[in-house]
């Protein structure tokens, strides 16, 4: 890990986790029913633990429902979660740590860079409207919008008094950073956030990430749908499938020894980038299955290659595996009854 | 028509919208043979010109809001020039599209089934029973599960990934030989990317369908396409088989393309970027389009557009600064 500078809000020094996930829980109602009861659920979240360590970029990847971006809005508590505790640097949000406290330390970047702009705001006005709510004087509100303008690459005096639909889709997402960053957050939770954006400006916004995150110091978490992407901004990743967490690990480990057979196809889904070696049998079958009725025991095992007749039974836990990552697989646990597993360790 | 001309012959096309208070250039010159059963991707960034160029190959553009001139043959018709009933009988008979929004691109108030049916029996004298027949073997054969049982879905019933295999079904229906894709797995998962991707190059393969497939993303690329052409500011500024644009890409546009992926990149380190963003349609400078963005431009680079020059077999590129480049 590298060296973060002293930060006067760090409370538990280095090795203590900026922010910590215990059995968080979203269930969405649908169908209500007679009366407003309602029948089912979209098990969006279902139960996933975390920690993301100081000064780390956190990558999370999965296939649309499998709750990266419930995730994301959860941490933020811009939906409260039906069960589960966050913990940062040590106060449990909510409790110790009153919200708005909570708030001014995590930030967040959207995917859809024009609806995350107020329309009728000019871009220094956006980005100095947090500070003011949080009691900063207006003058120095919009002077530290100025630097923060500079620091995204985008010239203040060009760009301080437009408005979002005169900029480009590159320049709307270093707005929407800088606006992030106008309360000197710790976190910032980028939630697709250079997906919308063309290749070749995709690359500029990664590089200025990388470099804000050097010049202040930052944790971030960065979901995405893009492997490439994630491979190389992640320093650890996590694999999610379902509303659940199937694997979590250094994104070396994960990318090169995926030890979850859903972790390994979604690699393997990737396209080739060489001509001669093209893809030749697709390493799934179907779409993921919907949320709202997931699969019994294991939730990939509708779609896994290794299937045995206990994965449809015995729910895996997330548990260390023998490479390192923590994996919820029952081949990867042993005594689990899969025919791949270890047997259990004898116990004298 | 005889074999050996293209199946696929634009000549110099340009497409303006005016519908705007300024026009609008969106493609600015694009010559494009393609040879029958062969695959071919337009690659480029948003406004780069290859949706505007694909659309125009079954003349999608509205009369009266675009302006479009040179020439697009496609199997011997003259597409340009069709209209009315013509263009109806071409459309889906000779080529067809598939997009990248399955669930817009299909109508929401009648079965699958009953789209496909209604598109054979359009182009050809079937009694309902033979259609239905062919649509529920087009469904088995875009190995949709169940296809019995799916021939009475509607799309908002289906799954993203079945719904694009029910949409590739449907443009199949007519046999036709020229498969135009618009970004056909932009909207799908990774996972489902890849089974859509295998069954195009299947049902190629197998069909001899010519086909023209535009995306954003080389990886797709090079997966289904045997010749790459590279758009920019509507023209394309590259054109080769796919593994000489990988390998050996000439033109500084390509090579950023190529270099700022974070594919290979090492964890930490920076991409190589390509500065700037793409210009703006409706003021293009009189030169090389990617010369503002360029760091190898010269003067000659903003005074006039280069011209189309060939480095290699089936390898052209439009850069003035090519031979110094190669060189260099």
């Amino acid at each position: 890990m590298k060296d973060v500078p002293h930060d006067p809000r760090d409370r538990g020094g280095p090795r203590q986790p900026l922010l910590s996930v215990n059995r968080l829980i979203k269930h969405f109602p649908v169908n209500k029913g007679l009366l407003g009861r309602s029948k089912t659920v979209v098990r969006a979240v279902d139960g996933v633990d975390f920690d993301l360590l100081k000064g780390e970029t956190l990558g999370i990847v999965g296939e649309s429902g499998c709750g990266k971006s419930t995730t994301a809005r959860l941490l933020m508590h811009l939906i409260p979660p039906d069960h589960g505790e966050i913990v940062f640097d040590g106060e449990s949000v909510g409790h110790d740590l009153p919200l708005p406290d909570y708030r001014r330390q995590v930030q967040m970047v959207f995917q859809d860079s024009y609806a995350s702009l107020n329309p009728r705001l000019t871009i220094e006005d956006s980005i100095a409207f947090a500070p003011r709510v949080h009691g900063v004087p207006r003058r120095e509100a919009l002077g530290r919008a100025h630097d923060l303008l500079a620091r995204v690459g985008l010239e203040p005096s060009r760009f301080a008094g437009r408005y979002p639909h005169e900029l480009s889709g590159g320049q709307r997402q270093r707005i929407n950073i800088a606006r992030a960053l106008a309360l000197e957050p710790r976190l910032v939770i980028l939630d697709e956030a250079v997906s919308a954006l063309d290749k070749s400006v995709e690359a500029q916004v990664l590089n200025l990430l990388l470099d804000l995150k050097e010049a202040f110091g930052l944790t971030y978490i960065f979901i995405s749908h893009d492997l490439n992407v994630v491979r190389f901004m992640a320093d650890r990743v996590m694999v999610m499938y379902l509303g659940k967490v199937a694997e979590i690990g250094s994104a070396q480990q994960v990318f090169a020894q995926p030890s979850h057979p859903y972790s390994a196809a979604l690699l393997a889904s990737m396209p080739a980038m060489d001509p001669d070696a093209r893809t030749e049998t697709a390493p799934l079958y179907g779409d993921p299955p919907n949320p709202i009725n997931p699969p019994s025991g294991c939730r990939f095992h509708t779609r896994c290659g290794s299937v045995a007749s206990v994965c449809s039974q015995v729910e895996p836990a997330l548990e260390d595996a023998a490479s390192g990552q923590r994996v919820a697989c029952l081949m990867r646990q042993p005594g689990s009854g899969h025919p791949a597993a270890m047997p259990a360790l004898e116990v004298a | 028509m005889n074999d050996a001309a293209p199946m696929i012959d634009i000549r110099d096309l340009t497409v303006t919208f005016t519908g705007g208070r300024k026009p609008v250039h969106a493609v600015n010159g694009v010559t494009l043979s393609v040879q029958r059963g062969e695959v071919v991707a337009l690659l480029g960034e948003s406004g780069s010109g290859k949706s505007v160029t694909l659309r125009s190959l079954l003349n999608m553009h509205p009369k009266h809001r675009s302006r479009l001139n040179g020439s697009v043959i496609a199997a011997g018709q003259d597409v340009l020039k069709l209209s009315g009933r013509a263009l109806a009988d071409y459309r889906g008979r000779v080529a067809s599209m598939i997009f990248q929004e399955p669930l817009l691109a299909l109508d929401p108030v009648y079965t699958v089934g009953a789209q496909i049916v209604e598109a054979i029996r359009r182009h050809e004298k079937a009694t309902l029973a033979v259609a239905q027949a062919r649509a529920l073997a087009l469904l088995q054969k875009v190995r949709i599960p169940s296809p019995e049982r799916r021939l009475q879905a509607f799309p908002h019933e289906m799954s993203g990934g079945m719904r694009q295999r029910a949409m590739i079904a449907l443009a199949l229906a007519c046999n036709p030989q020229i498969l135009l894709a618009d970004e056909p797995t932009t909207a799908l998962d990774a996972t489902v990317q890849i089974q859509i991707l295998l069954l195009l190059r299947e049902l190629q393969r197998e069909l001899g369908l010519t086909v023209i497939l535009v995306t954003h993303d080389i990886g797709v690329a090079v997966e289904v396409a045997d010749r790459v052409a590279v758009m920019y500011a509507g023209r394309i500024v590259e054109t080769g088989p796919v593994r000489e644009i990988i390998r050996n890409p000439r033109h500084p546009y390509t090579q950023g393309l190529l270099a700022s992926r974070a594919h290979d990149a090492m964890s930490g380190a920076r991409l190589d970027a390509i500065p700037g963003a793409p210009p703006d349609l409706a003021a293009l400078p009189p030169g090389c389009a990617f010369a503002p963005r360029c760091r190898f431009s010269a003067a000659a680079c903003l005074a006039e557009a280069p011209g189309s020059v060939a480095v290699g077999p089936q390898h052209s590129a439009r850069c003035l600064r090519l031979a110094e480049l190669a060189a260099a």
